[in-house]
């Protein structure tokens, strides 16, 4: 027999789930039937996979978009992959030693520091992309200081290009990185540092032999946290990139709006699901190797 | 030459001194315990040893050589902790070889190291072991194994048996004492446990609040305490002061052991004091017998439960001591 505390917690288990069929495999599924579907002057702009014909039932899914996408996409896949790929690496070698920093730091200066890492979710998201815009622009302060102090004598290229996408990227996602590194490194047990400089390891032995791979879950859940949706990133190339910095998410709202090729962009977008899932299984592993000491 | 010497060594936390000018020698091949309650400096004390901090003053000279300004990773000393601090990510193995592959040891001889070391701790084929596969006793024998790997001239261990329990804590003492008179290397703890540094220890310093209160042997600390504290904190004791025993100056205080006190139904001949007893404590082998004297006094008596049996409570006695077991105390 099942009491109301049962019931209560199956309620409770059973919550998120349904929030994720309703939400997101539901939709999921969708966004896989229209990718089968050819584009259509109608409403919606795409045909039905199935329909009624004198012959009888007879479906209309044809592989035509995966077929387009492998010939024409493949580089806006290499680009956003490449970027994320650059971005993750980036975060992770700037963020470390801030995290460490912070999780070494006395209390008061922690809150503090922790607060600075927060601090730029209080603007909005497109302020602060357009805020580089005028940072990086011809006649924008870096430039004009650049110029000023006779370091550079012509203005530098740095906007609309791959240097802007990665530097907003970077920028954008940093926190995502610092904090969960913060977390494994604020939870690693002084002790065991000051075991390994006992046992004669030197300062940066006891980082790599030690620290490094304890703290291995909060590294790959930051890169989680900044890779996956750098790949899908469509704010940052679309404002600071340039040509030659198409990435996925660009390429998949130029299909849907201003191409309305809904297969397209769908068959685009399950595509990408799809790269994007083995990352995270191969990062799974490592956060759900975090064992209790 | 002593292997260890701690000169004048203090260190100061703000405002508060944790090791006040403490001196300190510890001789080759001792069982030295550092005894106190918590908060008294001796884990400090310890750290300065292993030099995970640094004296503000003082010097701590190992087998002839200051180590003062060495970092813990060049010293000749590992310590144990209480925590155990095994690396979760290393097997039992990997832990031990941790601070052989430091030192550069071939293959070879490291895999032979450690399993001389299991073999040492009596844990041989636990090698590919998970440190949390491990139970708590388990954990103390590999952060032992794992400390003497490296055959330090000085192990330290600091409160290596607080983790467990009570019966295990025994059976480890034991263990431990006999693993140090093996392989004959100098082990300095730090314990707050009397118990514990009495059953263990060749030599003991007692701390109290930063400085060293007594150091001697452990029947030394036991029948001869120099203080109030020392009689207080090792082992339970009748403190008389001055002024209400016969034959003492002012300030002064006399100490005995409760299992020296005599209880007798008759006055006996000599000193005597009448009293009343409270309550027997039966602990299976002794009881101990609290008693009130008709001042008020609180007196506690350890008797062998077979003699505590011809007595009852609220009954009158006379509790009465040899003049040899009784210590006096100025300070």
């Amino acid at each position: 027999m099942i009491g109301i505390g049962g019931w209560l917690r199956r309620g409770l288990i059973g919550l998120p789930f349904a929030w994720l069929a309703l939400f997101f495999l539901l939709p999921l599924a969708i966004v896989v039937g229209i990718s089968f579907a050819e584009s259509a002057d109608s409403i919606p702009p795409y045909t039905a996979l199935l329909a009624r014909s004198p012959a009888g039932l007879e479906t209309h899914a044809t592989l035509m978009n995966y077929r387009e996408l492998a010939q024409g996409c493949l580089r806006a896949y290499g680009n956003s992959l490449g970027f994320a790929a650059l971005a993750t690496v980036l975060c992770l070698l700037i963020g470390y030693p801030v995290a460490f920093a912070i999780s070494r730091a006395p209390g008061v200066w922690r809150q503090l520091l922790l607060f600075f890492v927060m601090l730029p979710f209080w603007t909005s998201f497109l302020i602060r992309v357009y805020a580089w815009i005028a940072i990086l622009q011809p006649s924008g302060l870096l430039n004009r200081i650049l110029l000023a102090t006779g370091v550079i004598d012509a203005p530098l290229p740095l906007l609309y290009n791959g240097f802007a996408v990665e530097l907003g990227l970077v920028y954008s996602y940093l926190p995502f990185m610092i904090l969960p590194l913060y977390g494994s490194l604020s939870r690693l047990d002084e002790n065991l540092v000051e075991a390994a400089a006992d046992l004669g390891a030197w300062p940066w032995r006891v980082f790599v032999q030690v620290i490094l791979p304890l703290t291995l879950p909060g590294i790959a859940a930051g890169a989680l946290l900044v890779f996956i949706p750098a790949v899908g990133e469509f704010v940052i190339p679309d404002l600071l990139g340039g040509p030659g910095t198409v990435m996925v998410g660009k390429l998949l709202w130029q299909e849907f709006f201003d191409n309305v090729d809904w297969p397209a962009a769908a068959a685009i977008a399950v595509v990408l699901v799809l790269v994007l899932t083995l990352p995270l299984l191969l990062a799974q592993r490592f956060v759900e190797g975090e064992e209790p000491t | 030459m002593a292997l260890l010497d701690i000169i004048d060594a203090e260190k100061r936390f703000g405002a508060v001194t944790a090791v006040d000018r403490v001196s300190l020698s510890v001789e080759r091949g001792e069982f030295f315990a550092l005894l106190g309650p918590s908060g008294c400096g001796k884990t400090t004390l310890l750290r300065l040893i292993a030099g995970f901090d640094a004296p503000d003053t003082g010097r701590i000279v190992i087998d002839g050589a200051d180590v003062t300004a060495i970092p813990p990773y060049a010293r000749p000393v590992n310590m144990m902790f209480q925590s155990y601090a095994l690396f979760s990510h290393l097997d039992v193995a990997g832990n031990i070889a941790f601070g052989l592959r430091q030192e550069g040891m071939e293959r070879r001889r490291r895999e032979a190291r450690i399993t001389e070391m299991l073999a040492l701790v009596q844990m041989s084929g636990f090698e590919r072991r998970r440190p949390h596969e491990l139970s708590g006793g388990q954990k103390q024998r590999v952060a032992l194994a794992r400390a003497l790997a490296k055959m330090p001239k000085l192990l330290l261990l600091d409160e290596p048996l607080a983790a467990l329990d009570r019966k295990l804590r025994e059976e480890t003492r034991l263990e431990l004492s006999g693993i140090q008179r093996r392989v004959g290397t100098t082990f300095l703890v730090v314990t707050h446990d009397q118990e514990e540094a009495l059953g263990m220890a060749s030599r003991i310093a007692v701390m109290r609040e930063g400085c060293l209160a007594q150091i001697g042997t452990p029947s030394e600390i036991y029948e001869r305490p120099n203080s109030r504290f020392v009689a207080d904190f090792v082992g339970a004791v009748n403190l008389f002061e001055g002024e209400t025993v016969a034959g003492l100056t002012k300030g002064s205080a006399l100490a005995i052991r409760p299992e020296k006190l005599r209880l007798a139904g008759e006055r006996p001949d000599g000193l005597a004091l009448a009293a009343t007893i409270v309550s027997i404590d039966y602990q299976g082998g002794q009881s101990t017998v609290h008693l009130e004297t008709s001042a008020g006094r609180r007196l506690r008596a350890n008797l062998p439960s077979a003699a505590a049996h011809s007595f009852a409570r609220g009954q009158a006695v006379w509790a009465s001591w040899s003049p040899d077991d009784a210590v006096t105390l100025t300070r």
